[in-house]
This record gives C-alpha cells, structure tokens and sequence, in this order.
C-alpha cells in the first residue's frame, strides 16, 4: 500500500518551538520537552546527572517530573497536573525482545495520587529519536488541540485539533491520512490517544500507535491503569503525534552493542526453541493464563467470589489462537520475538456507534478476558472483542471496567440495585448485552454509565447514599484499593499476594508482584520473613523494568531448561543477568544484580513518600477489601466449605463441627484479617520502613534521596 | 531457487571460502564475517551456510527478508532495524551476526566462495526444495 493523501486539512498552530536534534548516547538525549497546552510554554529541560543516576528513566522520570510540577494539593484535573511519557535508557534498543516500552505518569483521577503505566508500541522510542528522553505536559487547553513533535525538522507544535477525530482506531486512519508523508513515515510515527469514554469517566486509558508493516495498519496498545486517559482529554488534547526518521539497530548508540547483542540473540534462540513446548505466547499471548488460573482456582469468577467455572473452556488459550491471525511478527516494538501483541483481524463490529464496521481487534489478552469475561460471568468471545474493542477505541481501561462492572453485577443480584436503578438494564451476571449498553453509556456520558464511570471506589459511596445499600457489604465486595480496581487474579489462598496487591504503590495491580504461585502452589513462602522478603525483592525487581523501558514478560514467560536447576528458579537468575548485561551495555555503566534492586528501590521508596505527599501512602491505604483475603458471603464459604473447615481445624484448632457458616465465616474472616496485619509488619520493617508504612530518614538518606523537600514530608509521619 | 551446494568430501578445510566470502562483502578477511563456516572432523568436515530456506521471512518484522526471482532470501539492509529476530530463528543458526555490523548477514549464493574454492567443494546449483544443511 502506498500513501494516496487525503485532501489535507489545514493546521492551525497555536504555539511553535525549534530545536536540535540531540541523537541518543549511550541511552539518553540529555534533554527532555516541556509543553504547557494552557499558555502555549514549550521549552527543553536538561537532563541531570541526578537524574539519571537516582532516577534511571521511564518511571523514574515521570515521577521526577511530576514531582517538580506539582503542589501538595494538586489533584488530578488541576492544570498543573502532568502526564509525563518517557521510555527509559533501553527502550529502544532493537536486539533485546521487550525493549519499546513507555512509561506514564501522572496524578490518577482514580486514586489521588500518582499512577504509573507501562505500555507497548512505538512513542517512547521515537520520542527518545526524536530528541526527548521524556514528555512532560502540563496545564489544560481552552478548545481541544493537538501536539505534534517532528524530530526530522526539529519542530514542536501545538494545533488546534481541526477535524482530529477522538475514538482512538479513528485516530489512527487520521494519523496515515494526514500526518503521513511518505510511505516510510508511516514506519517512523506514533500517536497517542483517548477516546469519548476518556471525557466521562475516570478510568481513561492512552492508546500508543504502532505501525504493522504486515498488516499495513496503525495498532494499538494501552497505558490501561489508573485514568491517564481522563486526564488527557481533561486537558483537552486529542492525540499527541511524534515522528522520528529512520530507525536502526544504532539509533539508542549503547556504549556496547555487541554486548546487548550478544544476549539479545540468546533470547530469541530461547524464545525460537521452548517458546512452542513452553507458554506458546507467539502463538496466543497472555491467554494461555486463562485456564491455568482456572485450574489453580485463581481465575476471578462472578466478581472475584469464585476461582473456576465450568464455561471458562470457551474463553481459554486455544479458542484466542484460533481467532488470532497466526504467522504475523505480532511484537509491539521491534524485535520482540515473544510476539505477544496478537490481534483478531476483520472483526465485524456488532453494535454501538461502529456497528458493522470491519476493524483490528487489539488483543485481548489474559487481563481483559478475565476482567470483561469471567468476572463478569461472560464467557462468549464475541462479547470480549466488542467490549474490548470498545474499551480501546473509547479509551478505557478494560481491567477497571471489567472489576468495576464484577461489582456492579454482584449488587444487582445482590439486590442493591434494580432496573429502575440501572435505567432499565438487567445487570446479572453474564448478561453481556446489558454490559455492553453500559459501555457505550459511559462513552456518551449518559444514564447509568455516567455513575459507572466514576469507577469502583466511588460507586459504593454512590450506592450507599442514593440507593441504600449496607456500607460493609459494598466495601467487602468492590474490589479497589486505593481507588484503583484489582487486575484479574483471585489470591484469597495467597497472603502474600494480598500485600502484593495492597501495598502495590499505584493501586492492586500484579506489575509489582506475582507470588500466588510461589506462595500458594509451591509453599515457597511458609514464613511472614518469606513473605516479606519476596514482597521486597519482586516488587523492587520488576519495578526496575519500568525505569529503563522493559516489558516484564520477556524475563519469565519463556525460561531456560536448566533454570529448574538454578538456587532461585522464580528469579530467572539466566535473565536476571541478561538484564545486568543489558543496563551496562547500554549505558557504560557497569552494575551488578544488587545494583538493579537499589536503582528500584529509590523510586519505588520515593513515590512512596509521593503518595504521602498527596494523602495517601500509609498503612491505612494498605487496607485491602475482605473479598481479597476471604470468602464474605455464606454462598462462597459454602462453595468450599471443604478447604475452609480443613483451615479451621488445622489453622486456627477450631472444630468446625456444629458450627454455622455465619459463625464459621467470621471466625475465618478474624485470622486472615489479623495475618494481614502481620504481613504489612513483616513487610515495613524488611523495607526499611516505620509500622505505619513511612519510608523512614535513614532509608531515604542510605539511597540518596534524603532531599529536604522529601525528608519534609516523612518527618510529619514519623 | 539458486544454493550454495557443498560436497564434504571433496573438503579439506583449507579455510579459503571464509577468507573469499567477507573480502567479498566487507573488504577484509576476518573469518567470523564469513557467511559460510566450515567445521573441521576427524574424517569428514562439515560447513554451515545458509539453504535459502525462508523462513527468517517470516519473522522480519519490517519486511527487510525476502525472496529475489532467484530464489535467493536476501536482506534490504535499508529496512532492517538491527533486531536480530532472524539470528535467533533461523532453523539452521547460519544467520550471523558481528560485533561491527548493525544488521545481520547470511549466504546469498553469490558464488564468489565456489569459484575460489581449490577443491572444487563448493557450487552453486538451481534446486526446488531447500538443501539439508551443509549439503
């Protein structure tokens, strides 16, 4: 296909900058670009040594950034909240699989404080070739603009947004047809963009572009959690475009690139040989967890109160690798030989606005087919593709949507809520139908939608008010912490999963830890110093991932025969030191294993003080809903009233005979509350924090970071 | 599609195909540029080179692979991002890769190997399927 433009529209520039092109070195521009859409400030901020020693890049930057741009009560739709993108010294380097990822910051509508995002597709990279090792944008714009930032004419402009559509997959025609000049330019641009459902509600999600030169076609992937998107469109901007030129296997110039090839190719073999007899992620991404969770009883069912249903043989791996286009280099960035980003082609869209239209279907992966299906009790395909497809091009998270409508079910059958209530939709559980209407709802900001859209969180308080519902009953059930939806795995069986979610600095997501398998299958983790060690490790390590612009899945998701062999097989030690290889070889800087888990824990311990900052980050935010830790209802204890008793006897040396369920359920309920207690102990003092969760001045001096402004903040709490 | 074609024993391993082939593309003699590499046995040698098999086609994920009218499995250096997909796949690892080149290389069946070889070991032939490896 070649580029026959449209009739071009005119480009209405409201602000200009110029600049030069700094070419990457050993990782980093040494520059980033600051926009302000309110007044029009565009300018280059240098990037420090501070910066790049304390903070990395991706993650670090962003907090970093924000930091600097916000004031202690800046909330997530003031003007002087930020979205900062940045990659991270590696992105962009093309021989490692996994090395294109972006990282978003920005104060989340969700939760009050800062959110981090990683996500795919090709922006950070090209950002970073553009010139910019991070984005910073600031302020809001009067009428909807767009920014565009050309690295071949060292130019950055604010637009008005003439004619810019804003449901994202219209964005990405918009993007070939007005912005391409060339067939080449294709390759070399990326978007980032919202959608209508970004407008109303706080779970908004930034679709990142990449061109597939095999299916000559823009796709996307998200930056799901925590409602960048609704501060985007808060903003007023519809997408952000960056062109860069050609790309090359040099363009990140690492000080060694034999180095970072050399362990680069290794993986691919890896990948080429145990990939098939393995996870089979070449073949269906993500969605061969589906049935191992169900088998494990981890897969959320009917919001989270179940672990396996029988239908969930409909929703599982091989019915995706059927759908899915096989023999497609299917990597969001290059090089990516796990090739995870799996699309379902020509699917014909079945109701709302697009119906009928014929469009790429970007996924699903294993969180949203356990999020808009099972939890919800759906277990149709064709239902998982519409709502994903939708939550796409609307720009919403699927992960929130589908926890937060898992709730909004269990009330409806609970009886919280009712027809007159949902304005005449039918919310039981694996009414897909009725799903569906809510989505597009939220996406015209209209009826029920508009009370879903504010998300788990505030919907309790919603139903409590307005509706009457119990208050312990809505809190025991939604499952948000922190004001973020749980992403999709049951780990009432897993106490160290609990805190991995709980205490998890953004909200419950798994990003920074996965332990249910360590912990519950393997027993790994038989003491709260287990525990606490592995919440200190994993965390630190998988965070570090999103400071130099890595994809976790890479590092476990294929492995090595004689890695079973290996002291600490859970850590991947072969791909542990891939990544010392990597970080060195890219950088100049020689570092160690120990030295990755140090770059982490300075961000990590610095967006906790953030989260202080901004009022939360405590140990009372640490709290997780009951339904996490066990079951709430007489319907769940009952379901597995075998495992349950065992517990009880063997636990807590309570005979459950003679007992009732109700009395049962809370004796069970006193111990799991009171192990996760012991947990957040255990888990403080391994971090090097106080018992009500402060990172304390000596923790923060012993990382360099013991900043006035930071130390401020801790010594109010201590 | 046109091979490189090897007859093992007619080899002696006097090594002069690694010295033709990366005079022919990169102007030196560094054996670990060659695109062919001949492995010495006790009875027999054994040489590895690229069969034109095709199926690093498919794993390109900028489209810089593909098939001449030759038959001949060629890369479009302008459109390779360095990436190294098709070293790690390629069935028979005869994709290379070296410390001073951005973009892989392999065996187009130039001949240039061939025709230099004093024992006649080396040919290039028109064949329908891929040769085995090193054959």
């Amino acid at each position: 296909m070649s580029i026959s433009k449209k009739a071009e529209t005119p480009r209405r520039v409201l602000a200009e900058f110029s600049y030069e092109r700094a070419a990457a070195e050993r990782g980093y521009t040494g520059q980033t670009l600051y926009v302000n859409v309110g007044d029009g400030t565009i300018e280059s901020r240098p990037v420090t040594e501070t910066m790049k020693e304390q903070f990395i890049g991706g993650r670090g930057f962003g907090l970093y950034r924000l930091w600097g741009g916000v004031e202690d009560d800046t909330r997530w739709d003031d003007p002087e909240n930020e979205i900062v993108i940045s990659s991270g010294p590696c992105g962009g380097i093309t021989q490692y699989p996994g090395s294109g990822k972006s990282i978003v910051v920005s104060i989340s509508p969700l939760t009050d404080i800062p959110v981090d995002s990683n996500v795919g597709g090709h922006f950070g990279p090209l950002l970073k070739f553009a010139g910019w090792d991070a984005l910073e944008i600031q302020g809001k714009a009067e009428r909807d603009v767009i920014v565009v930032i050309d690295g071949r004419s060292g130019r950055v402009t604010v637009e008005e947004a003439v004619e810019v559509p804003v449901d994202t997959h219209l964005v990405g025609h918009w993007l070939i047809d007005q912005m391409a000049e060339s067939d080449e330019d294709r390759y070399y641009m990326s978007v980032v963009a919202a959608g209508t459902g970004s407008e109303n509600s706080r779970f908004g999600c930034l679709n990142f572009s990449f061109y597939d030169r095999h299916r000559e076609a823009p796709r996307f992937k998200q930056a799901g959690r925590g409602g960048i998107g609704t501060v985007f469109r808060d903003k007023g901007i519809r997408a952000v475009v960056v062109k860069s030129g050609p790309v090359s296997g040099d363009s990140n110039q690492p000080a060694d690139r034999a180095r970072i090839s050399k362990v680069g190719s290794q993986l691919h073999r890896e990948i080429f040989e145990y990939d098939d007899e393995q996870n089979q992620m070449r073949k269906g991404g993500t969605t061969y967890l589906v049935s191992i969770m169900n088998d494990y009883d981890l897969l959320p069912v009917h919001n989270f109160r179940y672990g396996s249903h029988p239908e969930a043989k409909k929703i599982a791996g091989d019915v995706w690798q059927d759908l899915f286009t096989q023999g497609i280099p299917d990597g969001c960035w290059y090089g990516c030989t796990m090739a995870c980003s799996h699309a379902v082609d020509q699917y014909e869209v079945r109701t709302g606005p697009y119906q009928g239209e014929r469009v790429i279907v970007d996924g699903p992966e294993y969180e949203t087919i356990a999020g808009v299906g099972s939890c919800c009790g759906i277990f149709e395909p064709w239902a998982i593709l519409e709502i994903n497809f939708y939550c796409d091009t609307y720009g919403l998270d699927t992960i929130s949507f589908g926890t937060a409508m898992g709730f909004v079910m269990e009330c409806y059958e609970a009886g919280v809520l009712d027809q007159e209530k949902t304005g005449g939709l039918e919310l039981s559980f694996g009414n897909a139908e009725a799903a569906i209407e809510v989505l597009h709802q939220v996406a015209r900001g209209e009826g029920f939608g508009s009370i879903f859209g504010q998300g788990a969180h505030r919907m309790k308080d919603f139903f409590v008010e307005e509706f009457g519902a119990d208050r312990d009953f809505v809190e025991d059930i939604a499952m948000e912490n922190k004001g973020l939806e749980y992403s999709e795995y049951v780990t009432k069986e897993s106490l160290a999963q609990q805190g991995g979610y709980g205490m998890t600095n953004k909200g419950p997501q798994h990003d920074e830890a996965w332990l249910i398998f360590m912990d519950q299958i393997s027993n790994l983790l038989p003491t709260f110093e287990d525990k606490a060690e592995a919440l200190h490790y994993f965390p630190m390590f998988r965070t570090w991932f999103g400071l130099c612009g890595f994809c976790k899945l890479p590092w476990n998701d294929v492995v090595p025969p004689e890695n079973a062999e290996t002291d600490e097989p859970q850590k991947i030690p072969s791909h542990v030191q891939n990544y010392v290889e990597l970080f060195s070889g890219v950088t100049g800087r020689e570092v160690t294993e120990d030295d990755l888990i140090e770059q982490s824990e300075t961000v990590y311990n610095f967006q906790r003080v953030f989260n202080i900052r901004l009022g939360k980050g405590l140990r009372e935010h640490d709290a997780v809903p009951y339904r996490s830790m066990g079951p709430v209802t007489v319907e769940e204890y009952e379901s597995r009233a075998e495992r349950y008793d065992k517990q009880l006897r063997e636990d807590l040396s309570v005979d459950p005979q003679g007992m009732g369920t109700q009395e049962k359920l809370a004796a069970l309920r006193a111990h799991r509350e009171q192990q996760y207690e012991k947990l957040l102990d255990a888990v403080y003092e391994r971090r090097g924090w106080t018992p009500r969760g402060v990172p304390t001045p000596k923790k923060l001096e012993s990382l360099g970071i013991d900043f006035p402004e930071v130390i401020a903040i801790v010594e109010r709490f201590l | 599609m046109r091979v490189l074609s090897y007859a093992a024993g007619r080899c002696v391993a006097c090594r002069t195909c690694e010295e033709v082939c990366p005079e022919t593309f990169f102007d030196e003699t560094s054996q670990d540029k060659s695109r062919i590499r001949i492995h010495e046995g006790r009875e027999t040698h054994r040489a590895e080179f690229c069969n034109q098999c095709g199926e690093c086609i498919d794993v390109c994920p900028t489209k810089a692979l593909a098939r001449s009218r030759r038959g001949v499995v060629r890369l479009e250096d302008p459109l390779c991002v360095g990436c190294l997909s098709c070293v790690g796949f390629c069935p028979y690892a005869v994709m290379f890769w070296h410390s001073d080149e951005v973009v892989p290389f392999k065996c187009i069946a130039c001949g240039a190997c061939a025709r230099e070889c004093p024992e006649e070991a080396l040919e290039i032939v028109d064949v329908e399927e891929p040769l085995p490896l090193g054959a």
